[in-house]
């Protein structure tokens, strides 16, 4: 053997060592348990006892479940907060990206509650949806208007619930959409300005479709963020809120699981979740490839 | 009205909204801290009182009496801080290979690691956990510590990236002098990404802080619990005697380590996710 191909394969019996932890980590705490909750899917699996192969009736007790309907529901109806965020966010650093006093310390503060442990601003939010002595209400006050018991009103819960994600993310969506906007070129914006372009129509033609990258990156880590909500109902509303109307998927996947011990019918729906998020993901990755031949 | 007349008063209206806004997103918290010193019946005076007359910071020394706050900073830093050492560690070596060592199949490999992103955790948590319960290790903190060892996809995947704008030369350099792999990873590559290491570390470290879902999977007993699930516990149990100076007393507690990191390294911090976010 030769020098050259001695030195190859050193070369490669290190590559491989080197990644074989994260290669062992990902069949032992991902493929594994992925392909067991496929099959526990299938089956009357309750942790305990045998697990018997039931084929498909996890996935057809769930088309009648209310229930699961209603998670969904509710998992989707919080999405609702992702365009109210992105929106705000955009407008903010909008603002931000003018030479104005502060920025550093805007940014910080809007940043806070993102690095906020989400238990703790899960409960300080718990006590400002308080309907008689809430921060909340008391602010509402202030202009004469009485506020509801925010997390005991089906109505309500879901708002509050979605006031407090867009709060939470805000400082996120504001920094990406703050670095988009700095790496668009000045030169656009002087051409446009030369041609006499009004402010809308820069924003409607420079820079929202400058941005848009950044969006849909947002769009799709918010959709699989969100797909996944759990901290904040478990804390809010232990028992999913009035009428089960602020559980989440994974709220419910969680209670079917490790408290009803129903662990075949939670694993279908960690499935159907699953598959979701995959999708979602793969979406994304292709968008990314055909962005990359745009030149950027 | 001149242009640059138009321009300032348009930036200090712009001033102003980013000032309502930051207030907006600031009291909550101030809010939080003001009723941690509070004494228990002033939090119902109406109209609210933001900053009390007497300061009690005996609400500060209380926790440590009402709940197993200690034990519960104590386990959250053992995850937080065997993981992100060890897995950064793991991870870095591993984006060190990917980026930087020629092997068959290199690509299908990176590939099947990247797929795990796009698997979320509920999907994995029962099995993981009937994995875990079988081993006997419920209510113990391995669960969430040991899976972390192995190293974290996003981290690999952001130092490869990394690494791939590392001119090869210095590399390729160092291969023909014969220096062994591991200090070639060692002593000329990792000097080079430090900066994203630490970054990463950093966000890894929050991230595990203030994890909850995985935590309240496995452990039951109060004196093995993360911080997190300690102040839920509180929030849950004094909050129905109304006692809300102590549980938001906790709760900013729990806040604080976090927080301090964070204005500490809001610079990088801040670079960092940014960057993340441009590249997708």
């Amino acid at each position: 053997m030769n020098i050259k191909s001695s030195l190859y394969r050193k070369e490669m019996i290190y590559g491989y060592l080197f990644i074989l932890p994260p290669l062992i980590g990902f069949l032992i705490f991902v493929l594994f348990p992925f392909l067991y909750s496929l099959y526990g899917s299938f089956t009357d699996w309750d942790g305990l006892g045998q697990m018997n192969f039931i084929g498909l009736d996890n996935y057809k007790d769930l088309l009648t479940d209310d229930l699961f309907y209603k998670a969904m529901f509710n998992t989707f109806f919080l999405m609702l907060g992702i365009p109210i965020g992105l929106l705000l966010a955009l407008l903010l650093a909008l603002g931000l990206n003018r030479k104005i006093p502060g920025t550093t310390t805007f940014r910080v503060i809007y940043y806070i509650p993102v690095i906020s442990s989400l238990a703790a601003v899960s409960i300080m939010w718990n006590w400002a949806y308080n309907g008689d002595y809430g921060l909340v209400n008391q602010f509402l006050a202030l202009f004469g208007i009485e506020g509801p018991n925010w997390l005991a009103n089906k109505d309500t819960v879901k708002p509050a619930l979605i006031i407090m994600t867009v709060w939470k993310g805000l400082g996120y969506t504001m920094l990406l959409y703050l670095a988009a906007l700095q790496s668009i070129s000045r030169t656009y914006y002087e051409a446009a300005e030369l041609d006499g372009a009004n402010g809308w129509q820069i924003f409607r033609n420079i820079t929202w479709p400058m941005v848009q990258p950044v969006t849909f990156f947002l769009v799709v880590t918010n959709i699989i963020g969100g797909s996944q909500i759990f901290t904040e109902m478990n804390i809010m509303t232990p028992t999913g809120g009035p009428e089960y109307s602020s559980a989440s998927i994974v709220f419910y996947i969680w209670q079917k699981a490790f408290g009803n011990l129903q662990m075949g019918y939670a694993s279908a729906m960690a499935m159907i979740l699953g598959i979701f998020i995959f999708i979602i993901t793969l979406v994304q990755f292709k968008m990314n490839e055909r962005s990359a031949y745009d030149g950027d | 009205m001149s242009y640059s007349q138009k321009r300032k008063l348009t930036n200090s209206i712009i001033f102003i909204v980013l000032l309502i806004g930051a207030v907006a997103m600031i009291a909550p918290l101030l809010w939080m801290l003001s009723t941690s010193l509070k004494e228990k019946q002033d939090v119902f005076a109406l109209p609210p009182i933001w900053i009390p007359e007497v300061f009690q910071f005996s609400n500060y020394t209380a926790i440590w009496e009402a709940g197993p706050l200690l034990s519960g900073i104590q386990n959250s830093l053992i995850v937080a801080v065997s993981v992100t050492v060890i897995g950064t560690f793991t991870s870095s070596i591993a984006a060190f290979a990917f980026a930087k060592l020629r092997f068959p199949h290199k690509g299908k490999l990176f590939l099947a690691l990247l797929t795990s992103i796009m698997i979320p955790y509920p999907t994995l948590m029962i099995p993981q956990f009937m994995m875990f319960s079988k081993l006997g290790w419920v209510d113990t903190l391995l669960p969430l510590i040991i899976p972390g060892l192995f190293g974290n996809v996003f981290m690999i995947f952001f130092l490869r990236q990394y690494l791939l704008s590392v001119p090869d030369a210095i590399i390729e350099a160092a291969k023909i002098d014969g220096s062994s792999y591991f200090r070639l990873y060692s002593s000329i590559t990792f000097p080079l990404i430090k900066p994203a290491v630490a970054a990463q570390l950093i966000l890894w470290f929050m991230g595990i802080w203030n994890d909850y879902l995985a935590p309240i999977i496995y452990l039951n007993s109060p004196e093995n619990q993360t911080l997190q699930l300690v102040i839920a516990n509180f929030n849950a149990t004094y909050a129905i005697q109304t006692d809300y100076p102590l549980i938001m007393a906790a709760s900013i507690v729990a806040l604080l380590p976090v927080l301090i990191v964070f204005l500490i390294f809001q610079k990088q911090i801040i670079e960092s996710v940014a960057i993340s976010g441009v590249k997708g």
